[in-house]
């Protein structure tokens, strides 16, 4: 497994909530991760997103991991729970909410808070250049 | 570019009831796709959407689909 894989695996396995897309939450580049957002946003989950952008290689690793060919995709507790269109549609059903019930456990609820996580150098934002 | 994605559709779900591909900006390249067949029955959504983008494999990788909106539906 390339050290890039790897690091992607970490980071599905070890955040609650990850997000895969194309910008960052503040200012997301692709109408298809506004609607992932979205549909988070509106339980109030806590979003740890990865930009894929910077550096194509991401895009390439996540999904030979995950066998899912687009972007973005919604991980909760290392499970892929699908992209923007069925994010979607579980937020509507009220499903989401119920997956991040019994994914998180009680008290989750309410934090929304956002952060942005880089996988490699190039999508890391505080990166300085010399 | 729709017929082919809906004879790529057929292919892979012989059974649809429903199979409707929309070039939703006119430009060719973004789709909304819908099909509904028992195939899905008891499937997840994931697996779902993936059988679909399996059909659609060769559109997507070669670059002719841009973006790809899904909609699947199993038995009532």
């Amino acid at each position: 497994m390339t050290e890039l894989r790897e690091k992607i695996k970490q980071t599905i396995e070890s955040e609650p909530v990850v997000v895969f897309i194309k910008g960052t939450p503040q200012q997301p580049l692709c109408g298809n991760s506004m609607r992932a957002l979205d549909a988070l946003r509106s339980q109030g989950a806590p979003i740890a997103a990865v930009d894929v952008l910077p550096d194509p290689q991401i895009r390439q690793e996540l999904s030979a991991l995950s066998s899912w060919p687009t972007i973005p995709q919604v991980f909760v507790r290392g499970e892929l729970i699908g992209g923007a269109d069925i994010v979607q549609e579980l937020a509507e059903t009220g499903e989401l909410k119920q997956k991040l019930d019994s994914a998180l456990g009680e008290g989750w609820q309410g934090g929304g808070e956002e952060r942005v996580v880089a996988v490699s150098e190039g999508s890391n934002p505080l990166r300085l250049v010399p | 570019m729709v017929d082919r994605l809906e004879d790529l559709l057929r292919e892979a779900f012989p059974q649809a009831r429903e199979i409707a591909v929309v070039d939703r900006t006119g430009g060719g390249d973004h789709f909304q796709v819908t099909v509904a067949s028992g195939q899905f029955t008891g499937l997840s959504l994931v697996e779902q959407h993936r059988l679909v983008y399996d059909a659609l494999a060769a559109p997507l990788a070669d670059g002719t689909i841009h973006e790809l909106r899904i909609k699947t539906r199993g038995d009532q």
